[in-house]
């Protein structure tokens, strides 16, 4: 883990309210795993605080991260331009690929929103003999990212795009339809679908891991402020930032 | 050539420059952020005789040029400190003292007993103003005869330098540190968090968990400069300061004021090098202003105003 001040390489409108944001790191893109997040300090003093975001992609040494604009930190981050630098920390927590073992035939990526953010990447390093379907839930269309993602089943609330309706009920539709051997969930966005999902997985048996959201100071583990309950084991706690941010979703109390 | 040492008690300090109990865990987590032999010294995360879990999620929310905090002293106990994390803490060039928190008098002197014992333990910082655990009804830093009582019993268990660490939530800290002064603390820590809340519109909840909890940063710098002014004025004593330094002029401000050490506390959770910075920035500051030691920085606040905080109180 490093703290680095990068230079904005380039910005991209993948829809009308979702920016990727491209910088160059030759330690970041050389060190990345899938489902890590690097925290931005995106300006002096105001926000105080950085902002963690996933990884969305990385391609030689350039790496890039995707937001819409929905507070202070990612208004100024859209504001920033192509040359401007940025003060970056990462890349933090553990990785998706931790979780890819022989115990299952078909990664199943299930994305909220902006949700999508680790997923990219994840489908590029999805070893070879992996099977993937990819589930996209969103309010709207605008909400829909599908860059990089492979065989991809959308669903939005308001119909606009896709199945009308719930992720979780595209998932239970298709998988009454289709059959993909033994699965294994990955999931990323809101907390009740995450929540909704990881019950349903848990109903058919299936495993289930989730990237988990939290509010943090610091996101290496020194404020101990992003802890996530346990349903057992030896600790009541532990922290999204460092012990997280993915989780055996049938271990913690989502 | 600047002198940079500091002497505490019987422990010299390469530098003036410290960070916060609660900011910088353990020390294990920043190896590859920050060079630790570049800092004074490390007050360790709040370590009580058994493990505490902490406080519910969500233990921070972000505020004005600050946040609050209500972690509740999670922590893994003193056995497992010294058990696991000494060993590697003590191989850094730099002092560690160990921050203690605790729910009695006896809680105290025992993980201070223990703790007195280990090598590489080199000091000891007492939390008796965490404001987000409270037990039994005791709240301890509130009270000064608690303070007074906490201080003389640590003090006949340890020739090490014994620093207090001050709430800003009574209405005199000055009455405090000489309730530790007397009683024979080294130094006092000014201050803890100061009692905060914030509130989510949409939910009508608080924040955080706790409803109320610790604000730190920049937003409370004021307030630990006004404390630590009240405070250098009331003993002979070093002081502390802590309290929402970022950059090198805080700390320069507060050594103005009279703190003879500084912690940088929040300012670790943004960037954990800045202890490494204040301390550079501090000794350049130093150098053009024709100090040979930083210690000609302390206490050279010019006023020819009445100390209207001390005044009211002396």
């Amino acid at each position: 883990m490093k703290q680095e001040i990068v230079t904005i390489h380039s910005f991209e409108h993948l829809t009308p309210e979702i920016l990727e944001l491209t910088f160059v790191s030759d330690y970041l893109s050389s060190k990345a795993k899938p489902g890590q997040f690097i925290n931005i300090r995106v300006d002096s003093n105001y926000p105080l605080l950085r902002r963690p975001f996933s990884i969305f992609n990385v391609e030689e040494n350039k790496i890039s991260i995707v937001f819409n604009v929905i507070g202070t930190g990612t208004k100024l981050l859209a504001r920033k331009k192509i040359g401007d630098t940025i003060d970056v920390v990462g890349p933090c927590g553990n990785d998706f690929l931790a979780f890819v073992d022989g115990s299952f035939d078909t990664a199943i990526f299930v994305a909220g929103g902006i949700g999508v953010a680790p997923f990219t990447f994840f489908t590029k390093k999805l070893p070879a003999e992996k099977q993937l379907v990819t589930y996209l839930g969103g309010r709207h269309s605008d909400l829909i990212v599908e860059k990089g993602l492979r065989n991809i089943k959308v669903a939005t609330d308001d119909g606009s795009r896709g199945f009308h309706g719930t992720v979780l009920d595209l998932i239970k539709s298709d998988l009454s339809k289709n059959k993909y051997g033994t699965m294994r969930f990955f999931l990323c966005g809101p907390t009740r679908m995450m929540k909704a999902v990881a019950d349903f997985a848990k109903e058919n048996g299936v495993s289930c891991y989730a990237s988990l959201e939290c509010d943090m100071a610091c996101g290496i583990g020194l404020c101990q402020g992003c802890n996530i309950e346990m349903t057992g084991g030896e600790k009541k706690y532990k922290l999204v930032c460092k012990e997280g941010t993915i989780f055996e979703t049938q271990s913690v109390k989502i | 050539m600047i002198q940079e040492s500091f002497k505490l008690g019987t422990v010299e300090f390469k530098n003036r420059i410290l960070v916060a109990s609660g900011t910088f865990g353990y020390g294990d987590e920043v190896p590859d952020l920050v060079d630790i032999a570049k800092l004074g010294g490390i007050m360790t995360k709040s370590l009580s005789m058994k493990p505490r879990d902490g406080n519910p999620n969500p233990r921070i929310a972000e505020t004005a040029s600050g946040m609050l905090n209500s972690i509740g002293l999670a922590n893994i106990g003193v056995h497992k400190f010294i058990a696991e994390k000494l060993p590697v803490l003590r191989r850094h060039d730099t002092r560690i003292i160990a921050n203690i928190a605790a729910s009695s008098v006896e809680e105290y002197c025992n993980v201070l007993e223990l703790l007195d014992a280990q090598e590489g333990v080199h000091g000891f910082e007492i939390n008796v103003s965490c404001p987000n655990v409270k037990e039994g009804g005791l709240s301890f830093g509130t009270d000064v005869k608690l303070v007074s009582l906490i201080t003389k019993e640590l003090r006949r268990r340890t020739t090490k330098p014994l620093i207090i660490k001050l709430t800003p939530n009574v209405t005199h800290i000055s009455e405090f540190a000489r309730a530790c002064e007397s009683e024979g603390a080294d130094a006092v820590s000014v201050i803890n968090t100061v009692i905060g809340m914030a509130v989510n519109i949409n939910k009508r909840m608080p924040k955080i968990a706790t409803t109320t909890g610790g604000l730190s940063g920049p937003a409370i710098k004021p307030i630990a400069l006004a404390k630590v002014y009240e405070t250098v004025n009331a003993v002979k004593i070093p002081v502390i300061g802590v309290g929402g330094i970022v950059s090198w002029e805080d700390a320069v401000e507060f050594f103005i004021v009279g703190a003879s050490m500084v912690q940088i506390g929040t300012a670790n959770f943004i960037n954990p090098s800045t202890g490494v910075s204040v301390a550079e920035g501090v000794k350049h500051y130093c150098e053009q202003q024709g100090c040979n030691d930083i210690g000609q920085l302390v206490k050279s606040l010019q006023t020819n105003k009445t100390i209207s905080v001390v005044d009211s109180w002396l």
